[in-house]
């Protein structure tokens, strides 16, 4: 059985993490060390996010008005700052999590980022695995019908491409049939 | 030709046949809760899925052999659910092209028997039909096979006889259950060319059911049925895809 460990181990580059945090927060108000912990426990067992990547990435957001401040505290120091998304930064989220990557390999990544933040804002994580599922068929027909008449060697080329395109439905058909398992895991532990 | 994702595709024109809030039911198992389907002549579409979510059952309904709780199906603009069994059978023998996984061949008749019996049931004289039969295998890649047994013959060939018999009287639609299942890759991918090339070339509307992602990708479209309700990725792709990046 599969637990969100496990996950990271075998993900960690490809990802998205600037809307991966933008996500993340898009649950509710935060902290930056909160943040850096939510982001820990579902993606960074292998390899954390460091601080400084952490509030580099929220001042750009803040910069460009995606999250805003909530009240500054009397200290100083990034870690007193709260911070909450705003509705333009909403639907940069809604957007990153519903708009397909293109097939390649190393996809899962960030796929799996979207899919567990999907899950944590309680939107519609089958639809986005869907959505990613129609561009890999897309990409596959188009190999199909780019094999009719090539040589050997271009088939075997197009071959190649499509098993691993073939290799991502798979996960995603196997992540779609688990998602009641992953959603538990997400939400609960 | 490529063809885009979006369900608008071939879709300017009537559908050949479509399906409306189709329910079916055993027992207790809500097979299918409410579906609606259209597909466009000429088009080959390929129904994904996983086991048991209601694909074969969604076949057997637009093919008029199961029984519906609600739901209408419509054929070349008619009600399929209003005709009497026998004129549904007539559509079915005249229209309808079945190919299944396997063990549909009738093991004690040889290859050109087998596509002949279908122009045989209809009336056509023996000579013709052996002419028409024996012109189909060659089609399919099966000339000097026609005096072999099902028995005889590799799973590939036996599936390519099994689409030359629902291919033989001429059907509108070709309905396909899993039928390169059982087959490795390279042999399923001369299935799936072969059949649609001449579905192409016949103008024939073929729904294959399929749990292979390569074989589906023969297809102009697909769509999933999941715990029996349709769900087609490429709606909200094209809604997705207004968005600005
Ligand atoms: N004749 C029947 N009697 C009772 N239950 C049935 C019958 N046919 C199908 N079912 C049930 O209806 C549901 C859908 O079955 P169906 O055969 O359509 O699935 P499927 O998508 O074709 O699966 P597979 O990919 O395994 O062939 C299943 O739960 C199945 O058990
Ligand atoms: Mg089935």
């Amino acid at each position: 059985m599969y637990t969100l460990r496990v996950y990271a181990l075998c993900i960690v580059a490809f990802m998205d993490n600037t809307q991966t945090l933008l996500g993340i927060l898009g649950t509710g108000p935060s902290y930056g060390y909160d943040v850096k912990r939510s982001y820990d426990r579902y993606f960074g067992s292998k390899k954390p996010m460091a601080f400084g990547q952490v509030y580099a990435t929220l001042a750009r957001l803040l910069r460009d008005g995606l999250i805003a401040m909530l009240g500054e505290e009397t200290g100083s120091g990034p870690d007193r700052k709260r911070y909450e998304i705003t509705e333009v930064g909403r639907k940069r989220v809604s957007e990153w999590m519903f708009t397909p990557d293109v097939p390649e390999a190393q996809l899962q990544s960030n796929l799996f980022a979207k899919t567990v933040i999907a899950l944590l804002l309680e939107d519609d994580a089958e639809g986005l695995l869907d959505i990613q599922r129609g561009e890999h068929m897309a990409r596959l027909r188009e190999l199909t019908s780019a094999k009719r008449g090539a040589n050997v060697m271009e088939v075997l080329m197009c071959d190649h491409a499509m098993f691993h395109i073939e290799a991502d439905l798979r996960w995603i058909d196997l992540t779609a049939a688990r998602l009641t398992e992953l959603r538990a895991q997400v939400t609960g532990a | 030709m490529e063809m885009d994702m979006s369900l608008g595709c071939n879709s300017s024109g009537v559908p050949l046949l479509s399906c409306r809030n189709l329910r079916v039911s055993f027992g207790v198992t809500e097979a299918l809760r409410g579906v609606d389907v259209d597909i466009y002549p000429g088009e080959v579409l390929a129904v994904m899925g996983p086991s048991g979510s209601g694909k074969s059952t969604l076949l057997h309904a637009l093919a008029g052999v199961v029984k519906l709780d609600t739901g209408t199906v419509t054929y070349n603009g008619s009600d399929v659910t209003a005709l009497s069994e026998a004129e549904r059978s007539a559509l079915r023998l005249s229209a309808f092209g079945f190919v299944f996984q396997f063990g549909q061949l009738l093991p004690d008749l040889s290859a050109v028997d087998n596509v002949s019996l279908p122009l045989l049931l209809a009336g056509i004289p023996r000579r013709r039909a052996l002419q028409q039969a024996k012109s189909w295998l060659d089609r399919l890649g099966l000339a000097g096979f026609g005096d072999k047994l099902p028995g005889e013959m590799s799973g590939g060939q036996a599936q390519r006889v099994a689409i030359a018999r629902a291919l033989v009287n001429a059907p509108k639609i070709l309905f396909a259950d899993e039928p390169t299942g059982s087959l490795d890759s390279l042999a399923a991918e001369n299935v799936m060319l072969t059949l649609t090339d001449l579905a192409r070339a016949t103008g024939t509307t073929v729904v294959i059911i399929t749990h292979d992602p390569r074989t589906a990708a023969h297809a102009d479209r697909e769509i999933i049925v999941r715990d029996g309700l349709v769900t087609s990725g490429s709606v909200a792709f094209s809604q997705a895809s207004d968005v600005p990046q």
